[in-house]
């Protein structure tokens, strides 16, 4: 019956995008008339926490085997956790953990996974969830008609609901087999304070209207200002003036953001497919003609050279402002 | 070495998506399908190794007689042989199953998929296909590198990448960064003739059952007209993004 949630951490603390999913959790398992488990692994952050977000109970694992992320390890020890606790649901973040995670949990319970989820199921006899599909070019509904499912629910998507309550804390033992690990971590490389694009409430993004890699400065001040994360189109990482890491599009990360910012992009379908969810997008182009403006909130005509410094000076004083 | 290829047959990225029978069939009129451009970094990935190794690398689809042409492609490009399971797949725990079947019985080295098919983005096949064939996953592959059975794949993760080393069979889900954009091969007339007298394979899907099935599909809502802001009077995006929008 019950509904077992992921909640996955980074460097010992909870990521923005576990509480999002604890939330959703609890209102799930609310619907079934049922209780939501908070799983951790590896986390040092203050589990009762995830009380909060609607969880009634978290299970710690801390076993020394797990004490870095493989995937194999990570989804049997959810499993096993979520058939010590009879849950048939299992809740995860569509990270790129959570993506790794997923469909070998899915295969190994023989359970439906609905992945991408963008709302809280519309039913729940069959399940069925609404998620994004063609490159949020078109939503699918998809309905399941396992006995277990696991359902991965897109960052930023959904929000959060607190309660204030904590939650009661157990630990669960998990010892990583030689099987889990059959490939080892050599070296984890992440910048360090770094906002990752899937999670970031604002992305400030620039393309070949740019001119060249000597020109982001601007755009990375602006994203300091806003607390946003980079990133780029995809002709713009080809070339090598920004990191693969950064671009964004159909073929890229898809991102939902609070706001977007696109700078000299032109709004090509391709990069309109993985961005276009975002909640605000504002456009920045020297072409009135240029197709980004028919997805745009709001728009400007003009030069970034021009535009973007200007950007920066109004939102500093409205910073000093408020 | 023997290198599997999984390849799934997708609408162009350029497709205007669109849906009929009361918005629960996919439209494919006027629709052209192309090998999906994850698979493309990882076949193009598999041909540099088989250049190296001598390895032979066939491609696989689970498709209905019209995803040959998407084969024939994989075939031009450098594949040895295809395989297509005849089946019309529904979903993609199905997918990873019946190429598990086909799987088990060849003993492959190396199984290279795409982190994701650009129609349905369920990033379910190589995951589920790697399970039921218990060997490793790397998902999100961005680098991958061969020395004997030793393997080293690069993962991406959240803001950064991760090295993993492990020894072969393996499953890895490609994306750019596993070639570059500018590495990836494309048919040559010579490939293409010799394409024809490839090998390829028709086999009888065996289990079919699906766990998840589409009840309907919905078009994302139009937006509304764009505000345009004069670039002389910045400040009243900041003020719109504070007052209307309220992000700021
Ligand atoms: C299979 C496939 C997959 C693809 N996947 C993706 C993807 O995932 N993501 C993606 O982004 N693209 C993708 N593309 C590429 C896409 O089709 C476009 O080519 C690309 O998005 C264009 O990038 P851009 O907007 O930076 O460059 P351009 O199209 O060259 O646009 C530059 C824009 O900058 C404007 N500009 C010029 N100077 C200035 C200035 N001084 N100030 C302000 N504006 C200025 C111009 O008016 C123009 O609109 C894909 C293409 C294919 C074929
Ligand atoms: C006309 C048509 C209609 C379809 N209708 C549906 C539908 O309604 N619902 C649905 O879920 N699917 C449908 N499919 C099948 C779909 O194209 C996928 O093959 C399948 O659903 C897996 O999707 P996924 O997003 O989970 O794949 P993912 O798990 O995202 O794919 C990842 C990787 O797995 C491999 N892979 C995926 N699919 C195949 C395949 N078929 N053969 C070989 N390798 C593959 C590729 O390497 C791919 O990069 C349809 C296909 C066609 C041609």
């Amino acid at each position: 019956m019950a509904v077992l949630v992921y909640t996955e951490s980074w460097n010992g603390s909870f990521k923005k995008a576990s509480f999002e999913a604890v939330s959703y959790a609890a209102q799930l398992a609310n619907k079934i008339g049922t209780e939501a488990i908070a799983l951790t692994i590896a986390s040092s952050d203050d589990a009762a926490q995830l009380g909060n977000y609607g969880a009634t109970k978290v299970l710690n694992i801390t076993n020394e085997s797990l004490a870095t992320f493989n995937n194999q390890a990570y989804a049997n020890a959810i499993v096993a956790a979520a058939e010590a606790n009879g849950a048939d649901t299992i809740i995860i973040s569509n990270t790129n953990n959570g993506k790794a995670i997923a469909p070998i949990i899915a295969a190994k319970r023989n359970a439906g996974l609905i992945t991408n989820a963008i709302e809280l199921p519309s039913s729940t006899s069959p399940l069925t969830v609404k998620r994004k599909t063609f490159s949020s070019k078109a939503f699918t509904n998809y309905s399941s008609t396992a006995a277990q499912n696991v359902i991965s629910i897109t960052p930023n998507a959904l929000g959060t609901i607190e309660n204030g309550a904590t939650a009661q804390i157990e630990s669960f033992d998990y010892t990583a087999t030689s099987s889990d690990n059959r490939l080892s971590s050599v070296s984890v490389d992440r910048a360090s304070g770094k906002i990752s694009l899937t999670e970031a409430d604002f992305v400030v993004s620039a393309g070949r209207g740019l001119k060249g890699p000597e020109n982001w400065g601007m755009v990375e001040e602006l994203a300091g200002l806003l607390g946003a994360a980079t990133a780029c189109s995809k002709p713009v990482s080809d070339i090598g003036w920004r990191p693969h890491s950064e671009h964004v599009g159909q073929t890229g990360i898809a991102i939902n953001p609070e706001l977007y910012i696109a700078i000299g992009i032109s709004g090509a379908i391709q990069h309109l497919a993985g961005v276009n969810a975002s909640k605000n997008i504002v456009v920045i182009n020297t072409d009135p003609e240029a197709p980004f403006f028919k997805a745009a909130d709001y728009g400007i005509v003009g030069d970034a050279f021009d535009v973007v410094p200007k950007l920066i000076e109004a939102l500093k004083i409205h910073k000093a402002n408020n | 070495m023997k290198i599997l290829v999984c390849i799934s047959h997708v609408p162009d990225t350029t497709s205007k998506i669109k849906f009929t029978n009361n918005q629960t069939e996919f439209d494919s009129n006027g629709i052209t399908f192309v090998i999906n451009p994850y698979d493309e970094f990882g076949l193009t990935r598999a041909m540099k190794i088989k250049e190296s190794t001598g390895a032979t690398i066939t491609v696989v689809n689970v498709g209905a007689a019209s995803t040959e042409p998407t084969l024939r492609k994989a075939l031009a490009i450098g594949a040895d042989e295809a395989v297509r399971i005849d089946a019309d797949p529904k979903d993609g725990s199905t997918v990873a199953r019946l190429i598990a079947d086909y799987a088990k019985e060849q003993n492959f080295d190396l199984i290279v998929t795409g982190r994701e098919s650009i129609d349905y983005n369920g990033g379910i096949v190589p995951g589920m296909l790697a399970t039921y064939l218990d060997i490793p996953f790397v998902n999100a592959c961005i680098g991958f590198e061969l020395e004997g059975t030793n393997a080293k794949a690069v993962r991406e993760i959240d803001g950064g990448k991760e090295t993993l080393e492990g020894t072969l069979p393996m499953l890895i889900a490609g994306q750019k960064g596993l070639v570059e954009e500018k590495e990836l091969r494309i048919p040559a007339m010579r490939g293409i003739m010799m394409a024809r007298k490839k090998p390829l394979s028709v086999i009888a899907a065996g289990d079919t059952r699906v766990s998840t099935t589409v009840v309907s599909f919905e078009l994302p809502e139009t937006k509304a007209a764009c505000t345009m802001i004069d670039a002389g009077n910045v400040e009243q995006l900041v003020e719109l993004l504070h007052t209307e929008a309220k992000v700021i």
